[in-house]
């Protein structure tokens, strides 16, 4: 807030209290609710202009909705993590300002001017892009998630973090303005032996990931608006790799290099990371898809039932790196009995499902779940499978079902169920 | 210029992708000329690293752990370094000369990192002698112990993704269900100004 709206807020409270005593002077107050029955500030006094806020804010009794971190999670602020929050979000799109970032070598700041995109390897011709080359291509708009490999990481070992932000909330979903990556491959001409493409970012850590070609021919985009506008610095700005349905490691940001080889090149970030250890000792590697997830993101511990019994809303988001979302359940008493919940607005492959149930409480204890189904048939494991199939210490695509243990008076915490 | 279809971009010169593709495969394709002792690396690994990971790569705080660990990954609480986990000699020094030391990344030269790649693979005892100089030369001769320990995903082939039937509705489970860990317990949760939840 600036200096004058301050002031003039510190005015019209000082007016408030002064028509408060005038009225307990006169006579009876009218009945009912005095924000109704009372003259508001709002309704007398003029509000800001429309030079006020060139670049508009949330309302300020918005403040609380804001990416979170953890701190104990890394070593450091600059390579970590935040989370967006979910729980006080609806519909499919998250707003560009609550995208969770996760960064390795901070947010690099780049002048587009400045920036460069090169091709080089297996192909005709090698290439340098600048931003303005890059905006002469075809455009296309797409919506998609994008989810951390390692969003709800935390959970393998049991219930740990109390608010589905913290649990679940390393994903994002936008509308994203690219070029086919297809189109820039085939402008440097890729050779018949190019298998593979090595994607590399210009920030500090010097991002690197092998992608099989046949994934960059498909769907990627090389993107340089979310939204409707130029990405946001922590996502990448002035561009980006968008690789849909795979884990977000892959999305490469500040995107400067794309070399096309025969081979992948076992960097530290297929190798270290993001391969996920079994319990026999032997790890996976290459897990690029983000299989089926849901999670209920309200009620939930940071968002607990204030209204008291009757008529209630869950509501929740479902996704699955193979396309739709075809369905999913909820349950209220930790999946003995499931109900169809309703899928409302666009069904997009690869993209946020936001899902309802509607029902009567009755006040009682609940341990609510929620399970989707994709159209390509898989079914969203529990946890315990997951465990069952890969241990403890994969840290990775953890997509298992998510509990919410829902008490009579309306607190809701993060539990794990027989 | 070029046969694109669209005549955009242009040809990128010799040194451009010289100055920019320095990736390294597990092949040793793309490893630049150059070597570097054991002896030496320990010096520069204490002067440029230790500070986070450790004077014997055991990490300080909860920086990475870069040597040990060996024979713990079907342990509770395995310890992944490079001599317990990672499967490539190349990674390492692809990655440490991509973005190592954290915060003064591209300050060491070629033969820097391959003396200080000679000093991890000492300090995991994958090399045994001070003397021992890796260069470009022997390079591709060294293997990690990890290296065949990686499949490809097979996520497809687990019970429950196998099992495409249509999922249980009703009295899907025998007896009531119960709680089996609370995340309260833990309390490990950021606290917010206003609740004990983090917003």
């Amino acid at each position: 807030m600036d200096g004058a709206a301050a002031s003039r807020r510190r005015f019209l409270q000082a007016g408030i209290a002064g028509g408060a005593a005038l009225a307990t002077a006169g006579a009876a107050r009218a009945a009912g609710d005095p924000v109704i029955t009372e003259v508001q500030d709002w309704n007398r006094y003029l509000g800001d202009g429309v030079d006020a806020a060139p670049y508009g804010m949330p309302s300020e009794f918005e403040s609380h909705v804001v990416r979170r971190d953890v701190p104990w999670l890394t070593a450091d602020p600059v390579s970590s993590i935040n989370f967006t929050p979910l729980h006080e979000l609806d519909g499919i799109i998250t707003p560009n300002g609550l995208c969770f970032e996760r960064h390795h070598g901070g947010t690099a700041i780049i002048d587009p001017a400045d920036h460069r995109l090169m091709i080089n390897g297996l192909v005709d011709t090698p290439l340098v892009f600048t931003m303005q080359d890059l905006m002469r291509f075809p455009r296309e708009n797409r919506v998609y998630f994008l989810e951390c490999a390692a969003n709800s990481g935390m959970e393998w070992r049991g219930a740990q973090l109390n608010g589905c932000q913290f649990t679940h909330g390393m994903v994002h979903c936008v509308v994203y303005t690219g070029v086919p990556l297809k189109y820039l491959l085939e402008e440097a001409g890729v050779k018949t032996s190019g298998k593979w493409v090595l994607a590399e970012g210009a920030d500090a850590a010097a991002m690197t990931r092998s992608i099989p070609i046949e994934k960059a021919l498909d769907d990627c985009l090389v993107a340089f608006k979310m939204n409707g506008e130029a990405l946001r610095a922590e996502q990448g700005y002035p561009v980006r790799l968008v690789v849909p349905g795979w884990e977000g490691n892959m999305w490469v940001k500040w995107l400067r290099r794309l070399e096309v080889g025969d081979e992948p090149w076992a960097q530290r970030e297929e190798t270290s990371k993001y391969t996920d250890l079994l319990a026999n000792g032997k790890a996976r590697r290459h897990t690029w898809l983000m299989d089926v997830k849901s999670v209920i993101t309200t009620p939930s511990p940071q968002a607990p039932i204030t209204h008291g019994r009757g008529q209630t809303v869950i509501s929740g988001l479902a996704w699955s790196g193979n396309g739709r979302i075809k369905r999913v359940d909820v349950s209220l008493d930790g999946g003995r009995n499931w109900h169809e919940a309703r899928v409302d607005g666009p069904s997009l492959s690869k993209a946020l499902h936001r899902f309802y149930y509607d029902f009567q409480w009755d006040g009682s204890d609940m341990l609510i779940q929620s399970r989707a189904m994709d159209e390509a048939g898989f079914i969203q494991p529990t946890k315990n499978e997951l465990r069952a199939a890969r241990g403890e210490n994969s840290i990775y695509h953890n997509n298992g079902i998510q509990t919410w243990h829902v008490k009579a008076d309306g607190a809701v915490e993060n539990v794990e169920v027989s | 210029e070029h046969d694109g279809a669209f005549k955009l971009g242009r040809a990128a010169t010799e040194d451009e992708v010289a100055a920019w593709d320095m990736d390294i495969r597990p092949d040793g394709v793309g490893l630049p000329v150059g070597s570097g002792t054991v002896a030496d690396g320990e010096v520069l690994y204490t002067d440029n690293c230790a500070v986070c990971h450790g004077d014997f790569g055991e990490a300080v705080g909860r920086w990475p752990v870069l040597a040990g660990g060996q024979d713990t990954l079907t342990d509770d609480r395995p310890e992944k370094t490079i001599g317990s986990y990672w499967p490539y000699l190349s990674t390492v020094y692809d990655y440490v000369r991509r973005a190592m030391p954290f915060g003064n990344a591209r300050s060491l030269s070629d033969d820097d990192v391959y003396a200080i790649t000679a000093y991890l693979l000492y300090l995991n005892d994958i090399v045994e002698d001070e003397e021992f100089e890796l260069s470009n030369e022997n390079f591709t001769d060294i293997h990690l112990p990890n290296e065949e320990n990686f499949i490809p995903d097979d996520r497809e082939q687990e019970a429950h993704y196998a099992d495409k039937s249509e999922p249980c509705m009703t009295d899907c489970k025998p007896d009531p269900v119960g709680i089996t860990m609370r995340a309260r317990v833990l309390d490990v949760t950021p606290d917010s100004e206003e609740e004990n939840t983090g917003g």
